[in-house]
């Protein structure tokens, strides 16, 4: 009955396609026009669209049940005061006014726009350098290099969260030990002035793996001609990168881009969560949105974490839009 | 013939859909007049095996049958279910849990109250309940939550919590264990010279107990009502200040490494330190020797557990420990409340009380000292040796965005430590909720 912020995540995901779809559909939409042999044939068609309907419907009656209504009851209990087993009580948009009010809140978005603005920006960035690397270059184990940075995507947060608490153990972690080695002094990593820079780590480590593989499989499929030519034109590697290999799988970027944004609103979340929690110094430090309106709810205010999910569910909306529209470039093809 | 296969499949796909939605709801009355009542349990470190047993006692000794739920997460399982309206009959899940299921039960009046219970006679015996109970645990806000004399919660497993240090360690250096603060001060010097903090916690959150023994310590029952139903003023009193100025002086002394690792991931790291002797004191409660007891093994020093009360303010004073327990309630939704009292009123027989201690879960019973071995006649003769009981907690009030109890009181003391929060914004910080939280109180 109640969205969480992750289905908020999906939500707004989903729809992106489903407008993409409708769109295609009106572009072509002169493929639709019927044939006189087709129109013969119309009752055998009509036959055939029950078919279809029959089979979409499950799809269909699934996503209104557990995706729209949920959607709908999120907006609308923003707008009211519950608790888990109180009444509901409408009061227009209070819960709205509290939460701009609110400093927990305010600094919880922070947080999560520092780790999407932050994270983004070194993910996609040593994603592409690696990939240009891994796709580009002759180097020995190229495979071994893609299966190993692949790894980390295929682990549970859980096993994740497990393997930074020792790397970031203040005394025997590897980290400090690497820092004791060269004589600088441990780090509380997970302390509250360095929780931040450990997320973003860890965060990054997961991801970086992924994209990679996704850019060097478009990479790949850049003609190598291409390469030759400039190459005889004198152009370098760094050159190259920037002038062919990154106008040419600029569709793909824009993609991963809007993706990648989105799931990180939902990472950062599980992120924090499995490695500081919701209590405490630290967590305080840390937290983001989506921990904020956990908590919440856990104190008993249903319609005022719904507020947060409204207030989530239409920045993630705008960030889609916003990267969408200064992403826009012609489409090249080769 | 293929056409009507596939409508048939898709007609097969599409009940598919509807088949989860539809979960049998009826165990209550199978025909033959016998009531069936459901329990659900929250399975701590004790397990489950021993509410199983317990169950079957109650089917022999009543015949009345039950069906019983236990889980680690028993808030996500029963939550779902009374929101939808299906009550269970009576359920043990104690309040300070994150989900805090049972506090939003208590602030929606959704329990079912147990006064009678407390008169009514045990199941198979000639005691009353009231009778049996030890004294002072029908008395608090954990069993009485609404301050007006009624009891919606039943006291269950109860431990004795306390500072937890290495007895080896005192015993090879030839420390007294602190009676008074001014005595655990001089104890901290001596500790830093050797290079050992005074002080360390799992998380922020165990300070609850803490906090609650300190406030009994510095200005005994007067004070620790006024303060936990957030009197006007209270904050301002010189018993207040004393505590202020302990919980300063005691940051000081921890040790630096513990707000870093007080979270849900690395809190056993903090108790650890205790174990290898980098930490002298922690706040803990007596499960502490069953979640250690893999990494005890792993220890290279002299090792055994002490546990001792908190210090007394001075030395006519007296140290207290703080009595944790966990509670058992009956929903006010409940189909079977007759049955589901009898029930309650079973948890304190002579049966029942041995099948859980021999799990290590120790009922409020009187002479429950008797059946303690180990570790745990130690812990739980904390109160023979002088050191006074305290119980109960801060009161309910109605939820208000951003002020919650914990978060208040408690968390803000990694801030304290790690230097990030001074303890005049901290006091500053409870002055305002406290007047929020007394404006909402529940009345």
């Amino acid at each position: 009955m109640i969205l969480g912020g992750s289905d908020t995540v999906a939500a707004t995901r989903f729809f992106g396609k489903v407008l993409s779809l409708v769109q295609a559909r009106l572009d072509g939409g002169k493929h639709f026009t019927h044939t006189a042999k087709e129109l013969v044939s119309m009752r055998k068609n009509s036959k055939r669209t029950a078919f279809l309907w029959l089979c979409v419907a499950p799809a269909v009656i699934l996503f209104v049940l557990f995706m729209v209504i949920p959607t709908f009851n999120v907006f609308r209990l923003s707008m009211f005061e519950k608790g888990m087993f109180t009444d509901e009580k409408f009061i227009w948009f209070d819960n709205f006014q509290t939460l701009l009010n609110s400093p927990a809140f305010i600094r919880s978005m922070q947080n999560t726009l520092l780790l999407i603005v932050v994270i983004t920006l070194i993910t996609m960035s040593s994603a592409l350098v690696l990939a240009g690397i891994l796709t580009r270059e002759k180097l020995r184990g190229q495979n071994f290099f893609r299966v190993i940075f692949y790894i980390p995507n295929i682990l549970s947060v859980v096993v994740i969260s497990g393997i930074f608490s020792a790397i970031y153990d203040a005394d025997h972690g590897l980290l400090n030990s690497f820092l004791n080695l060269f004589g600088a002094e441990s780090v509380l990593w997970k302390g509250e002035s360095h929780i931040i820079i450990s997320i973003v780590i860890a965060m990054v480590w997961q991801a970086v793996g992924y994209y990679m593989v996704m850019y060097m499989a478009s990479m790949s499929a850049v003609p190598q001609s291409l390469y030759e030519s400039s190459g005889l034109d004198g152009a370098g590697r760094i050159t190259q990168f920037f002038q062919i290999t990154l106008p040419l799988i600029w569709t793909n970027i824009r993609t991963t881009l809007t993706f990648f944004i989105i799931s990180t609103i939902n990472m950062a979340f599980l992120f924090v969560n499995a490695m500081v929690g919701s209590s405490g110094g630290v967590a305080d430090a840390s937290k983001v949105t989506l921990i904020y309106m956990f908590d919440m709810k856990n104190q008993g205010l249903y319609g005022y974490s719904m507020a947060v999910g409204v207030v989530i569910f239409l920045v993630s909306f705008a960030l889609s839009a916003l990267v969408n529209k200064f992403t826009e470039r012609e489409v090249l093809e080769y | 013939m293929k056409k009507i296969l596939s409508i048939a499949l898709v007609a097969v796909m599409v009940l598919g859909l509807f088949a989860g939605c539809n979960t049998a709801n009826n165990n209550t009355g199978n025909g033959s007049g016998e009531v069936t009542i459901k329990v659900a349990a929250i399975e701590t470190a004790y397990g489950s095996e021993m509410w199983k047993k317990v169950c079957d006692a109650f089917t022999a000794e009543t015949g009345i049958k039950v069906e019983l739920t236990t889980d680690k997460k028993l808030e996500e399982v029963i939550g779902p279910q009374i929101q939808a309206g299906k009550y269970p009959d009576v359920v043990h899940l104690a309040t300070g849990r994150p989900a805090a299921l049972t506090e939003q039960l208590i602030k929606a009046n959704g329990l079912h109250e147990l006064t009678n219970v407390l008169n009514m006679k045990v199941p198979g015996e000639d005691k009353k309940v009231s009778d049996k109970i030890a004294g002072g645990f029908t008395d608090t806000s954990l069993t009485n939550p609404y301050a007006d004399g009624k009891t919606y919660m039943a006291p269950m497993f109860y431990s004795p919590c306390g500072l937890f240090y290495n007895a080896k360690l005192f015993e090879a250096k030839g420390w007294k264990v602190p009676a008074t603060w001014d005595e655990m001060w001089e104890l901290g010097e001596k500790a830093k010279a050797e290079g050992i903090a005074l002080f360390t916690y799992p998380t922020a959150g165990y300070y609850d107990a803490f906090m609650y023994a300190l406030m009994y310590s510095v200005g005994g029952t007067e004070f620790f009502e006024k303060a936990t139903h957030y009197a006007e003023g209270v904050w301002d009193t010189p018993e207040a200040q004393k505590m202020f100025e302990i919980l300063d002086k005691l940051a000081k002394y921890t040790h630096e490494k513990t707000p870093a690792q007080a979270n849900n991931q690395d809190f056993t790291k903090n108790q650890l330190m205790v174990m290898k002797d980098e930490a002298l004191f922690m706040p803990n409660g007596t499960w502490i020797v069953g979640e250690m007891a893999e990494a005890q093994k792993t220890l290279t020093n002299e090792f055994a557990w002490g546990m001792t009360a908190l210090p007394a303010v001075s030395a006519d004073g007296s140290g207290y420990s703080y009595t944790w327990f966990e509670q058992a309630w009956i929903p006010a939704g409940s189909a079977h409340k007759a049955e589901a009292e009898q029930f309650v009123a079973f948890l304190y027989s002579d049966k029942a009380v041995e099948i859980f201690a021999a799990a290590g879960a120790m009922q409020p019973v009187l002479g429950i000292a008797d059946k303690l071995e180990g570790d745990n006649k130690l812990f739980y003769s904390i109160y023979d040796n002088g050191a006074k009981a305290a119980m109960g907690n801060f009161a309910a009030f109605n939820a208000i965005p951003d002020v919650e109890v914990s978060k208040v009181f408690f968390e803000p003391i990694d801030k304290l430590v790690a230097g990030s929060l001074t303890i005049e914004q901290y006091i500053a910080n409870i002055k305002t909720a406290s007047d929020l939280m007394r404006a909402n109180l529940k009345a």
